[in-house]
């Protein structure tokens, strides 16, 4: 399951991985804009509530179900044969290192349909072709709705770009994960 | 747009610049090497792989530019300015080299770091200690390291990255301006450096070195790869030297793990156990 945001987003992701069940079935990747130079503190806000841990993987680190995985600040975050992360300093993409678009797009390319995507709230385009490619893939997408959004940018163009399985506010995401 | 590759043409695409050219991207890791191969198609307006090889094979030194748009180059003056001043405070007054410091930079790309390193080094006055190796497996990339010619418009990145590595000058003092696009560091600060065109995947032991940097690099490979790339740096570290991989980079899943004792978990700061 990856999720994507950018501003406004952190609300939404800390109340999902507040009311995600320790049995959560599958591994979380969030792939969350971020400030390029603070590499700590975000971690360490989402943990507060979460009952999930959170962490920054390491390059080549395993993925494992139950568990999140924030993309850390400068690197572009992508899933790796042999289901480990990969990390990369390549050129930022829509202005964004990490990209969203990026993570989409490998997760999407190794897990097909058995990967969801949600895009939450944010101020820039970042992320919807990423969620087109994975829908084309045959993964399952959720785009906040735009009305609840603190910045409906992000999910406007993702809805732009691709016409998502659910449109769903943040209790109706849970909801569905919980379901899982 | 090009938006897949089958991973069947990647390795069709690899076996073949194998073969041909002297290049091995094997293992190096799918996700980031589609990536790039997708961006190069891009860049060149091409179609497919196919069409990619098609072009290899029929002009001159096109591999060249190959090698250098698929090996990522991006990289910034005191990249990590934590990562520099823990070197500076608290590794280098450790460096007990008998005679001079002796430093590789593994894969230099474009020579950010080499030049972070040279400045560090002049303000902490063991330049004149201190003999570096710089090596990328791209000429053109060493070209840029040598000249020491970058975009201005890069500079307001290295400038707070060095600021916050709190040096004692601004980096502007390092460098003049060419024209309004271009600034030219000082070329003496790389007289104590030996450009070397070398690739890392050959894994050929050259020398042995008190510090090895080798930041954001095997990020690009695999874990066999990384394995092999670490002990070769296993076996061109005296005991005691230290190796310096990127903030989010471990070494802890390759063999040679077992004989660095690790000096800065979190900027993966390894140093080679004397016994």
């Amino acid at each position: 399951m990856v999720i994507g945001g950018s501003a406004g987003s952190f609300p939404v992701v800390s109340k999902i991985l507040q009311s995600l069940p320790k049995s959560f079935p599958l591994p979380i990747v969030l792939c969350l804009h971020r400030l390029k130079h603070i590499r700590h503190g975000f971690v360490e806000a989402l943990s507060i509530k979460s009952t999930l841990p959170v962490s920054e993987p390491n390059d080549k680190e395993i993925v494992r179900p139950g568990r999140a995985y924030l993309a850390p600040a400068n690197y572009h975050m992508y899933l790796e044969l042999g289901n480990t992360f990969a990390l990369s300093t390549d050129e930022m993409v829509n202005f964004s290192r990490p990209a969203i678009d990026l993570t989409f797009d490998s997760v999407s390319y190794i897990h097909r349909d058995k990967m969801i995507g949600i895009m939450l709230s944010g101020a820039n385009s970042d992320g919807a072709q990423g969620i087109y490619l994975a829908k084309k893939r045959g993964a399952t997408t959720i785009v906040q709705d735009p009305d609840e959004a603190t910045m409906r940018t992000m999910p406007d163009a993702a809805l732009r770009k691709h016409k998502p399985d659910h449109i769903l506010n943040s209790d109706g995401i849970i909801n569905f994960l919980k379901q899982l | 747009m090009i938006e897949d590759i089958e991973l069947k043409q990647l390795k069709n695409l690899i076996a073949h610049i194998k073969e041909k050219y002297q290049y091995d991207f094997t293992d190096y890791a799918m996700s980031s090497f589609k990536r790039r191969v997708i961006r190069l198609l891009e860049i060149f307006n091409l179609d497919s792989v196919e069409s990619l090889i098609h072009k290899i094979d029929g002009e001159k030194s096109f591999i060249e530019t190959v090698v250098k748009e698929i090996t990522v180059n991006t990289t910034e003056m005191f990249r990590d300015p934590s990562f520099w001043r823990k070197l500076r405070d608290e590794i280098f007054p450790e460096i007990n080299a008998v005679n001079k410091i002796r430093i590789w930079h593994a894969a230099c790309s474009s020579g950010e770091e080499v030049y972070s390193m040279c400045i560090m080094l002049k303000e902490l006055d063991l330049w004149d200690k201190c003999q570096i190796v710089a090596s990328d497996l791209n000429e053109d990339v060493l070209d840029t390291a040598k000249k020491g010619v970058y975009f201005n418009r890069n500079m307001e990145v290295n400038e707070a990255n060095y600021q916050r590595f709190e040096g004692k000058k601004k980096l502007s003092e390092y460098y003049t301006q060419l024209n309004p696009e271009l600034v030219q560091f000082d070329p003496r600060l790389i007289s104590n450096v030996n450009f070397y065109k070398y690739d890392l995947v050959k894994n050929q032991p050259f020398s042995k070195f008190d510090l090895i940097l080798c930041r954001n690099v095997m990020i690009y490979f695999n874990i066999e790869l990384q394995n092999r790339v670490v002990e070769l740096f296993d076996g061109s570290l005296f005991k005691g030297g230290y190796l310096a991989v990127g903030s989010k980079e471990t070494i802890a899943w390759c063999n040679a793990a077992k004989n660095f004792s690790t000096i800065s978990a979190e900027e993966k700061v390894y140093k080679k156990l004397v016994v």
